[in-house]
């Protein structure tokens, strides 16, 4: 025991003294949360907006002003004729154009169907998607006022709840998929190249011939990480709760507990990795391609798992970070217990004990 | 140097697929000696020594380690053993006192045992000085020697040497030499590959490995008297080419 404490210690020796190390470990995590949390939304804001109102009456000057006053839109500028349309889009300053036709109001006074157009700078698909969508909301809403004051006896109104994310707020979705890749990144990454750096370095055979036991030797070099990794969740966490006000609904234990299990997993990823890669180098490089960029692809993370292709659909299933973002998901946002989430839990181990067992059994083909 | 084997292998086999790396070899190692194991690269050499480690499993054959054996016992034979190979340095990062520390640790020595032995190393070696600096701001050649230091740190039976001078100048080869000896002199049994014919002639016993058997096994002085050469070079050379 005191041997193993030994070799902790030393471990923990490299990880203070690397500046490299400790800025992979702290903070690129807060960075990431940060950028993340504030950079990359998918709520829309101050979108600029052109209007071409060929009719300029009462009716056309209260839907501008709703619009405008939502927050979401900001007015950029008044056009006089649809002549430039593609031009104003090619100077990027504009994202949608708004078109009334002439005589709006005369024509919805006398019961006819009034027309305007919006046309949407749709090189960036998702963006022009939404900025449609919230001013095609704010014109039915008018309309359904105006309805009202009419008295049309015939309407459906849908009322509609997001439930869990009322507000749609992204930071809700993103907080857990950083999360997952964070703990992904520290714990498999910054292992395997721990291990990666002793073969390097001639130290592992040391190690191998002295009589600590290899089981010792790779538990010893991944206790710290662990406990790295763990204050990282809490980071991660508290940051979400502070700072975006990313809702904590289920049980803040089995929460940890499930970062854990998470934790423990990326772990045993690193150490197979480390297995294979003989260099930091591939270790790095393995790490990368192989557990990052489907961390972020492929895990629902960013991108729905429902919108992919079937292959994809079919991979993404042996994505260990999906399970724990619907796992953080469940108890973050539906408050949900254990009997919720233990089918993803139980997949989860499962997948720890084929890393660990592939890893046993890599070492010892080494070994022959 | 006594006549009791410390290290016995009898027809040590060792293949990699249709590779035969080690074959049938055959020797004693005695207690106290320098054993020179020989060859050119991709002999057998490392093989053989991280067979006899435990870093591998031989295909077939009986190897005895300082009394035990290398099937069962490997446990016992971790403790009774040092090992450096051309590869090991100390941790860079952490000071000369902390990577003895580790070592020692590893070893089980207590922490009062540790104090007496660093003291001691660190007068030997007047060195006092640089107890407390990282490892990565040392010249090579001081690595090289406190890595020997350190692989027999714990007063192994036996010490496996892997080309331990491999990238190290001449004065500094000498210097290692001399440390060796005392090692030697203190009762630890040396067992040292190496591919400088020059450093052949300081072992009390060689044997020069060519294509996985050992071809030859006695004293230089021996060797180069059975075939009539000069040197070491010579008997290595006049080996090599026969193959």
């Amino acid at each position: 025991m005191k041997k193993f404490l030994g070799f902790v210690k030393k471990e923990f020796y490299h990880i203070f003294r690397d500046p490299r190390t400790l800025l992979v470990l702290f903070g690129i995590p807060i960075a990431q949360v940060l950028i993340f949390g504030y950079v990359v939304t998918t709520e829309i804001k101050n979108i600029r907006i052109a209007i071409l109102d060929q009719s300029k009456d009462d009716v056309t000057r209260e839907i501008t002003q709703k619009i405008i006053s939502s927050g979401y839109f900001e007015l950029q500028q008044n056009l006089e004729s649809s002549e430039y349309f593609e031009d104003i889009f090619k100077t990027g300053d504009v994202k949608e154009i708004i078109v009334f036709e002439p005589d709006f109001a005369k024509k919805l006074g006398k019961n006819e169907t009034a027309k305007m157009q919006l046309i949407a700078d749709a090189s960036d698909a998702n963006t022009a998607n939404l900025i449609v969508n919230y001013t095609s909301a704010i014109i039915g809403d008018y309309v359904q006022k105006e309805n009202k004051l009419l008295n049309i006896p015939m309407q459906i109104k849908p009322v509609v709840r997001m439930v869990f994310n009322e507000k749609l707020k992204s930071v809700y979705m993103f907080v857990p998929g950083t999360m997952a890749l964070i703990l992904m990144l520290v714990s498999a990454m910054m292992t395997s190249i721990s291990i990666a750096r002793e073969k390097e370095m001639g130290t592992m055979e040391i190690l191998l011939v002295s009589p600590l036991k290899p089981a010792q030797i790779i538990i010893g070099k991944v206790i710290p990480y662990v406990s790295l990794a763990f204050i990282n969740a809490i980071t991660i966490i508290a940051l979400g709760y502070f700072v975006f006000g990313m809702p904590i609904n289920g049980s803040l234990t089995l929460l940890m507990a499930e970062s854990l299990l998470f934790i423990c997993l990326a772990l045993s990823l690193g150490i197979l990795i480390s297995t294979i890669a003989n260099t930091q180098q591939m270790a790095m490089f393995i790490s990368l391609f192989a557990l990052m960029l489907p961390t972020i692809l492929l895990s629902g993370f960013i991108f729905p798992i429902e919108n992919m292709p079937v292959i994809l659909q079919g991979i993404s299933y042996l994505m260990p970070p999906k399970y724990f973002i619907i796992i953080i998901k469940n108890i973050m946002l539906k408050g949900t217990g254990f009997i919720f989430v233990w089918k993803e839990t139980l997949i989860l181990m499962a997948m720890m004990m084929v890393f660990i067992g592939l890893s046993v059994k890599n070492f010892k083909i080494r070994l022959q | 140097m006594t006549d009791k084997p410390i290290i016995k292998v009898v027809n040590l086999v060792k293949k990699f697929g249709n590779f035969v790396a080690n074959d049938h070899l055959n020797f004693n190692v005695y207690e106290g000696e320098i054993f020179g194991f020989l060859g050119a690269n991709g002999a057998g050499k490392t093989t053989a020594i991280r067979i006899l480690c435990g870093l591998s499993h031989p295909t077939s054959g009986e190897l005895e380690v300082a009394g035990f054996d290398v099937y069962k016992q490997s446990e016992q034979i971790k403790k009774n053993i040092g090992y450096m190979s051309q590869k090991f340095s100390l941790y860079e990062n952490l000071t000369l006192r902390e990577n003895i520390r580790f070592y020692a640790g590893i070893y089980g020595l207590s922490k009062k045992e540790i104090n007496i032995r660093m003291d001691n190393l660190l007068e030997n070696l007047h060195i006092g000085h640089l107890r407390d600096q990282l490892i990565g701001s040392l010249p090579l050649g001081w690595k090289q020697k406190l890595a020997f230091s350190v692989a027999i740190f714990h007063q192994p039976k036996i010490v496996f040497l892997d080309e331990p001078t491999g990238g190290v100048d001449p004065i500094t080869r000498r210097q290692f030499w001399d440390m060796i000896y005392q090692a030697a002199k203190d009762g630890i049994t040396i067992f040292v590959t190496t591919h400088y014919m020059d450093e052949a002639e300081y072992c009390d016993r060689v044997s020069i490995m060519v294509d996985g058997r050992i071809e030859a096994l006695d004293s230089p002085a021996g060797l180069k008297q059975h075939y009539h050469a000069e040197n070491m070079d010579e008997v290595f050379l006049k080996l090599a080419r026969a193959s």
